[in-house]
Formats: C-alpha cells, structure tokens, sequence
C-alpha cells in the first residue's frame, strides 16, 4: 500500500481525494487539543469570544504530549481517544476544521457532521508514541499554557503517520474492516 | 523485626516507574512477534510492526513508550516482620512518583479533584497504593503505570450464580467488543472473578501484573484464560481497531472466594504498552 504525502492547511481537492484506508504522511502544522482544552473552545465560542487559534482549514490532533527530554524537538506524542471529543467537535467543525488525527470511534452525529462540512478523519496508532514523536520537529505552545499537557500546542511536522479512517463520503474504516476477520 | 529506610522505598518506586514505562518487557515483545507472524490482515500486520518498532526506540533512547504515562498505582506486599523507618511511607512512595516522573521527562497526568477542579496536580501523584500484609521480613513493589484509554473501557458486573462460566465468557467478550478501537489493542484483558465488587475490580487490576506468559495455575481457569483469547481473537477488531485476528495478546484470571448468592466480575482492560515492573527489598 503506497504513502500520500499530504500538506496542510488541507484544500478541499486534497481532502476529496483521500479515501477510508489510505495511509498517509502529513506535513506542515497542526494544534494538539484534548478534553481541557476543547471544554474551554467550546466556552469560548459561546460566549462569542475569538479563539486563540483558527481552526478554518485546520487539523486538530487529539494529544497530549509527554516532556521532551533535552536533545529532542519533541516528547512522545500518541493520539488519544477521540470519542471523548465527540461533545465538543460539531462546533468546530462549523468553523471550518476540516481534519481530526487519533484513535477511537466517533459518534453518529460527528460522522453526520463531518461528511456536513466537509472533514476527514485520521488515525495514528495508540501507543506508539516514541514512533509518532519523530516526525514532529518543533513544539510551541499557544493556549491555555495553564494547562500543562492539555495546553494547545501547535506541531511543525514532516511526514507524521495516519491512516484515513473516515472519508469525505462516511466511509469509515473501523466499521469495513473488522467484520473481514469476524468469526463469531 | 527488620527495618527498611523510606529512602530506599523512595528510590526503588521512582526506578520501577521509569523502567515500566521505557522498557517493553521481554513477554510482552514476544508476543507481539508472534502475533505479526500470525497477523493475516496488511494493516493489522503494519500496526503490530509500527508498535514493535516504537518499543525498540523507548528502550533505546530510554523515552516513554506511550506519552500516556499512567496513573501510578503501586502494589505493595509488606511483610509483617518489616519496621519502615526514616519517614512517612506513603510520602515516600509519591516522593518516588514525583522524581520518576520529573526527572524522566514522563507525562502528569493526575488532576486534583475528579469532578469540580480538575486541576493537573503537576507531578503525577498521589499514586493509587494497595497494601497486603504478608509474611516475613521483606517488602514486593509491583509498579503499574495505568493508561487512561484502556483503563475507561474496563468494567464490572454482578452476574449471578446461574450465569456461570457462559455468563463470565459473555460479559468479557461483550465489554472488549464495545471498547473496539478505543482502547489501543492487542490488549491484555485483566479478568477478576468472585470476592465482593470492589474485590474482584482489584483482582482484575492485579491480574494485569502477570507475566504473559504464564497461565493460571489452576488448570481450570487456565483453560478459561485460554477460550475467552480465542473468543476474543474471533471478534475481528485487530491491531489498533483497524481488523484483524489478533485483538489481545492474553486472558489473565484471577479468582477469590465469594458469597452464595453472587458472582461478581470485573474486567479491567490493558493497551498494548503492558507495563509492570517489580522490585523485592
């Protein structure tokens, strides 16, 4: 199976091009967000005020990195579940985020809300975190610094693996595959 | 009587914890080696070769496997016969927890309060800390750092006497297959059956400190360690959620006494990154 280099901000070509099951190696930058941060995104924006990031053509990388250690650009940095997201997502979606990287299942209403506005779906491997830090090359924060781990941290990265799970038309890997190898 | 220092408690939590989290242990990579041979899916076989590959870089460059380094929980044996001296014992224990985690460049994870703060607490204690009394003269830590994406897939049950053995197998299978994905499989699947609700939720994390490649001692519950793996491995979830046949690497059952009327189960899920780490002082 071949690699797509993919650069971000994602246009919406290269989005309609990928497809549930392309692996794929992202360039450029991306924000780590987890459930901290997203709770206070979501206060945020109800209370009409700017976020400190624009997420309009955007990737959000649900994440929470460990310290690096001197030497490294960056420490461990897997995805975590995604699902725990799920509450917060459809709000950003409406302003244009347009990419979510980590692992997990995704409600029925941020799949309905994601093929709505037009956003793709990226899974990394849980776990392999030493891995994944390699291809991140420089880490700086930019909100919520309070929060430590949880801050919103922005990724310069050069070939980070994923894997596509939901496409553009709902096509969702974590449904098609797993019934190939069910034998219950 | 024999009388350990707390400093060297201090010292022998805070070199588990950082051996736990950097090092695969040799089980747990066997595993996963045979489980890529045997892999039939292609992205099944690429996750296995990519969370292989990950544990050769930790214990190389001697960083986190998993950036999700844990909730500390630390077991302790202590033997009846030992007189702990030179501090408080708990404070010693975080004091380890807080120097591992500092100085290994390991993630805080730990808020203050559940529900109203959620303030991180910065140096990843307090540590969940369970205490047998044993006999003799010596102290057994058992360091298990615990990753949330798992550890929020695992449950318990109160099935009753009646539901038996198809009962446990049914409740095990039914709560791997809803954590799908979720929780970074090949999991290891901690199962504790009997004793009271809280015991067998215990059991089920203590069960998470075997080796893996020891069964049971009981051939009867190997036996059933052995079936529910098979059943589990039939589901088709794979490695990362992404389809295959290997969706855990191993069924650990651990069993305790219980009341006429109940059978309590508890089952407390393990990612991948399956880390323990034991020291005897």
């Amino acid at each position: 199976m071949g690699e797509i280099r993919i650069t971000t901000p994602l246009t919406s070509e290269a989005l309609k091009a990928l497809k549930a099951g392309d692996e794929v190696l992202i360039s450029g930058v991306f924000y780590t967000a987890r459930d901290a941060a997203h709770k206070r995104l979501i206060e945020m924006i109800a209370k009409g005020k700017e976020l400190p990031v624009d997420l309009n053509g955007q990737i959000i990388y649900y994440a929470g990195p460990a310290p690096a250690k001197p030497g490294y650009a960056a420490g461990p940095a897997g995805p975590t579940t995604s699902g725990r997201m799920d509450p917060y997502t459809i709000p950003l979606l409406e302003l244009g985020l347009k990419g979510m990287i980590g692992k997990g299942t995704r409600s029925p209403e941020v799949v309905k809300a994601m093929k709505k506005y037009g956003a793709v779906y990226f899974g990394a491997v849980g776990g392999a975190a030493a891995l994944i830090s390699r291809s991140i090359k420089k880490v700086e924060v930019v909100a919520f610094e309070d929060l430590g781990t949880e801050a919103i941290h922005r990724f310069y990265v050069e070939n980070f693996p994923a894997i596509v799970i939901i496409d553009l038309e709902g096509n969702n890997l974590y449904d098609t595959e797993p019934p190939k190898y069910r034998y219950v | 009587m024999r009388e350990i220092e707390t400093w060297l408690i201090k010292e022998t939590v805070k070199d588990l914890f950082l051996k736990a989290n950097y090092f695969a242990g040799e089980d747990l990579v066997c595993k996963l080696k045979e489980a890529k041979e045997k892999e039939e899916s292609p992205i099944g076989k690429s996750v296995l070769e990519k969370i292989i590959l990950n544990a050769e870089i930790a214990a190389r460059e001697r960083i986190a496997i998993c950036q999700d380094t844990g909730m500390a929980v630390l077991f302790v044996e202590l033997g009846q016969d030992v007189h702990i001296v030179g501090g408080d014992f708990n404070e010693a224990i975080n004091a380890g927890i807080r120097e591992a985690y500092n100085e290994g460049y390991l993630r805080k994870s730990v808020v203050n309060d559940p529900l109203f703060d959620r303030k991180n607490t910065g140096d990843n204690t307090p540590a969940v800390i369970h205490i047998e009394i044993v006999k003799g003269d010596r102290i057994k830590l058992i360091a298990v750092p615990k990753g949330f994406g798992s550890e929020n897939m695992s449950a318990v049950k109160m099935l009753t006497p009646a539901e038996g053995i198809k009962g446990i197998k049914g409740f095990v299978l039914e709560t791997v297959m809803r954590a799908g994905p979720n929780p970074c499989p090949p999991v290891i699947v901690g199962v504790g059956i009997g004793g009271t609700m809280e015991k067998a939720a215990l059991l089920a994390k203590k069960a998470l400190t075997r080796s893996l490649d020891r069964r049971h001692p009981d051939e009867r519950y190997a036996k059933l360690e052995n079936e529910i793996l098979e059943l589990i491995n039939s589901s088709g979830i794979g490695p990362g959620g992404l389809g295959g046949r290997t969706t855990a690497l191993a069924v650990n059952i651990e069993y305790f006494p219980t009341h006429i009327a109940g059978l309590p189960v508890a089952v407390n899920i393990s990612c991948h990154a399956y880390r323990h780490a034991e020291a005897t002082i």
